[in-house]
């Protein structure tokens, strides 16, 4: 973060005005907060903070907010609220969730973190079979439950969500199901390879692991979860749906390719996928059967999501389970003006990419935040929680 | 077969500065389950260094060392950092150790752990297991090694354009070049010059030379990141005695404002300590052994009574901050405080002074929550001989005292090097 600071009056070169910029903590983890402190303002100054990142891929990134000392002489971004700028009121983390592509960029650009760890490696398992993955156990004598990560239908490896579990105690493998799927299985070979391998390591409680799939990812991890075997110990489902084909040829792309005439655009040419799934079938081959789920679920849905109909398949879903009387294992998080990638806090938010994704930036970021502590949270009761997972009150959720 | 759930144990935050502080919480153990939590260091002399808790869980199966008591161990009571600032060599160690960091550009590696019970842990494999680690810089902040006009030290620069407050910062009669305190001050916004005016290993010691000192602060003072102006002197133990002989006696030095740690004021003919015995009297000769520890503070106290010379602190014009430990074994620092008062008040300038004695701590008042040692190797400047010193202090007062202290500088050089002038005014 650097500061600018606009005088209202020439300064006196006698009396020079020194500002201390501090930030706290200096160092954090992504999903940390930290507080940005101005001190030695002159009382009533404006000032503006930028903040600038320079992302691996060379493109940089920007945001800028306006605000103004108090009596004391102090500004403080978690407490005052900033009054124009890249976002607008209190806003502690908003320098970070609120950057975006510095003008003259190239259009369409996303935010990309590559990992955190040089540990995290890809994984041979007997045989040629080899499994584009990136695992990476928490530091400690273990052993620590597991996770299976799957992320979207947009390509390329994310790392960093794993990385993050870790730190909270998570064996995780984020898992490249897509390089080598077999669409017309119903569940890739390289996910439930990727379940045993595992349940199999000396570092893992085999007995202790869930799944977590965003986007393409939930179709997988909502198989798995419906499936009795293995048994999941939870599952997460950020921006999915349940609707695919339950059994014979083709998964779910199959069913998209079919409804191809219901894509849309927007104004800016971007492709709205939202509508490739809808109405919502009541065949039931056409859905995974949540009704016969027997571990705990959670749902993350964006209302604005312009790329899945999440929002409908969730209802939907929670009406299924309400009819087949397993509800109580169901915690739906439905977050009004937020798009479809609902990713951990405080990264900036990308309305689209030639698709448009939907969601506000502000309310967006403000769901990427509270999803995410409510994730770890859900995530550490039931894979360190008592013997019955059943058991763990989530009401407070 | 059925695996048992390890507790959870998570330090947070996980990276920071040496000077911040740390939350340690384990969750998911078995509701009032005794349980061990221990701190190990490896230091870069290869010793290691141990600290430890004795916690008993509460019903939801956490401990929360912020928040907890520890019932036993290297320390007791709610001390949310005492994993630190209690470490001490584990037993079998090499005697007389310090903790000093040399490499300030990597950070010291900490492992966290918890264990079964409140017996002897050592042999046990811990239950979790967390890495911390603990910086003296931070990120953008710049390290120069100077090596102009004869002048040798090492200059650290706070991130950002600047241009910044400074500050000389004069460590002790051990010599070398230490530079962690520098490095910390750069992170707080002030460009640091860590000088090395004592080689540790000359055989001969020189006389100290009041241009070394006057080149070193030029070379602060025009760095074209220096506001020229802001600049401050910091000392500890023999360097107070340099600080305030700068401040008082050099026309050409006038810091803006000055911080003695652990005071000394006597001169000698060499401006060394080393050179008080040869000087005083045999009947005022008053350095004794006390089971095999050196103790300088009775010598310090005669070279006070027989009226040796001493800095003409009546001079200095700028505010001072005068820190010290009444359990200092190694010189009588808070006489001499009180001296340094006396001398200022004659001259109508006490409103200058800040004085904080801090009771039970000893000589060496280090930045926070690093180990004390009541006494340690000490090698005499000028000989070959390392000889056991005692420094004085007990243990938590003394943390307590590095804690407090280091709070206070920053905020007197903050208001001093930082601050308006017309702020002072209104004083």
């Amino acid at each position: 973060a650097a500061l600018y600071s606009r005088t209202v009056s020439k300064p006196n070169n006698k009396n020079p005005i020194l500002m201390m910029l501090s930030v706290h903590p200096s160092r954090a983890l992504m999903d940390e907060a930290f507080v940005i402190l101005v001190q030695n303002v002159p009382p009533g100054f404006q000032v503006t903070l930028h903040a600038l990142h320079r992302c691996e891929d060379g493109h940089r990134w920007e945001a800028c907010a306006h605000y103004v000392a108090d009596s004391s002489g102090n500004i403080n971004a978690a407490d005052d609220c900033s009054v124009g700028g890249s976002y607008f009121g209190v806003e502690p983390m908003g320098l970070l969730w609120s950057l975006k592509p510095v003008p003259g960029s190239k259009p369409g650009l996303r935010w990309v973190r590559c990992a955190c760890d040089p540990t995290h490696s890809n994984i041979h398992v007997n045989g040629p079979q080899k499994l584009h993955c990136c695992f990476g156990p928490p530091k400690g004598p273990g052993p620590f439950p597991g996770l299976l990560d799957l992320w979207g239908g947009g390509g390329q490896l994310m790392e960093y969500r794993s990385a993050l579990l870790a730190s909270h105690g998570i064996a995780s493998l984020a898992l490249d199901y897509l390089t080598r799927t077999d669409q017309s299985l119903t569940v890739p070979v390289s996910v439930q390879t990727a379940y045993r391998v595992l349940q199999q390591h000396p570092q893992v409680l085999g007995s202790r692991i869930a799944m977590l799939g965003l986007s393409l990812g939930t179709v997988f991890t909502l198989k798995m979860a419906a499936s009795l075997s293995p048994q999941l110990r939870c599952a997460v489902c950020i921006s999915g749906s349940h609707i695919q084909p339950v059994s014979g040829e083709g998964g779910v792309m199959c069913l998209c390719y079919r409804n191809f005439e219901k894509i849309s655009f927007s104004e800016q040419d971007e492709v709205i996928w939202r509508g490739l799934l809808l109405p919502i079938p009541s065949d039931p081959s056409l859905k995974v059967d949540v009704g016969r789920l027997q571990c705990p679920l959670l749902l993350v849905v964006g209302e604005d999501d312009q790329n899945w109909c999440s929002h409908e398949s969730a209802t939907d879903m929670k009406q299924m389970m309400e009819r087949a009387g397993n509800d109580q294992l169901l915690t739906l998080l439905s977050y009004p003006g937020t798009g479809h990638l609902i990713e951990p806090p405080y990264t900036p938010h990308t309305p689209s990419m030639m698709v448009l994704w939907g969601g506000k930036t502000p309310e967006h970021s403000a769901a990427q935040e509270d999803s995410w502590r409510k994730i770890v949270t859900f995530l550490r009761r039931n894979l360190y929680g008592g013997s019955d997972p059943h058991a763990v009150n989530l009401s407070h959720l | 077969m059925s695996q048992a759930v390890p507790p959870l144990l998570s330090v947070r935050p996980s990276r920071a500065l040496v000077d911040e502080k740390f939350s340690v919480l384990v969750e998911n153990l078995p509701p009032g389950c005794p349980v061990t939590i221990r701190s190990l260091y490896q230091s870069e002399d290869k010793d290691f260094w141990e600290a430890y808790g004795h916690y008993v869980s509460n019903h939801k199966g956490t401990v929360s060392v912020s928040e907890d008591i520890s019932l036993g161990g290297t320390y007791t009571g709610k001390e949310a950092m005492g994993l630190l600032w209690s470490m001490r060599p584990i037993p079998g160690s090499r005697k007389g150790l310090r903790l000093r960091k040399k490499d300030t550009c990597a950070p010291m590696l900490v492992t966290i752990s918890v264990y079964s019970g409140h017996g002897d842990v050592r042999d046990q494999a811990p239950l979790a297991s967390a890495l911390v680690e603990r910086w003296h810089v931070a990120p953008g902040v710049q390290r120069i090694e100077i090596t102009e006009k004869g002048v040798r030290g090492t200059l650290f620069l706070p991130p950002g354009p600047g241009p910044f407050p400074a500050m000389l910062d004069l460590w002790g009669g051990g010599g070398g070049l230490q530079e962690y305190r520098a490095a910390l001050l750069a992170c707080r916004g002030f460009a640091s010059l860590a000088l090395e005016y004592l080689k540790s290993n000359d055989t001969k010691p020189k006389g100290l030379d009041m241009k070394y000192f006057e080149t070193a602060f030029e070379i602060i003072r025009s760095h074209p990141q220096v506001i020229p102006d802001r600049v401050g002197i910091i000392g500890l133990c023999f360097g107070t005695l340099m600080t305030l002989s700068l401040a008082a006696e050099c026309p050409t030095i006038k810091p803006r404002c000055i911080v003695c740690i652990s005071n000394i004021h006597s001169k000698s003919n060499e401006n060394t300590i080393q050179e008080f015995p040869q000087e005083i009297p045999e009947k005022y000769n008053k350095i004794h052994m006390m089971e095999d520890v050196v103790v300088w503070r009775d010598m310090g106290l005669a070279v006070l009574e027989v009226g040796h010379p001493k800095v003409k602190v009546g001079n200095i014009d700028c505010p001072m901050l005068l820190i010290n430990g009444t359990d200092d074994q190694n010189w009588p620092t808070v006489e001499v405080a009180s001296d340094i008062i006396k001398t200022m008040r004659e001259a109508g300038k006490e409103s200058l002074v800040t004085r904080l004695d801090y009771p039970d701590a000893g000589h060496l008042i280090e930045p926070p929550f690093s180990p004390h040692f009541r006494a340690a190797n000490f090698m005499l400047h000028g000989t070959k001989k390392k000889v056991m010193m005692l420094w004085g202090g007990k243990t938590k007062p003394h943390a307590d005292a590095q804690e407090d202290s280091w709070k206070k500088i920053l905020s007197f050089l903050q208001l001093h090097l930082y601050g308006a002038p017309s702020l002072k005014a209104n004083l």
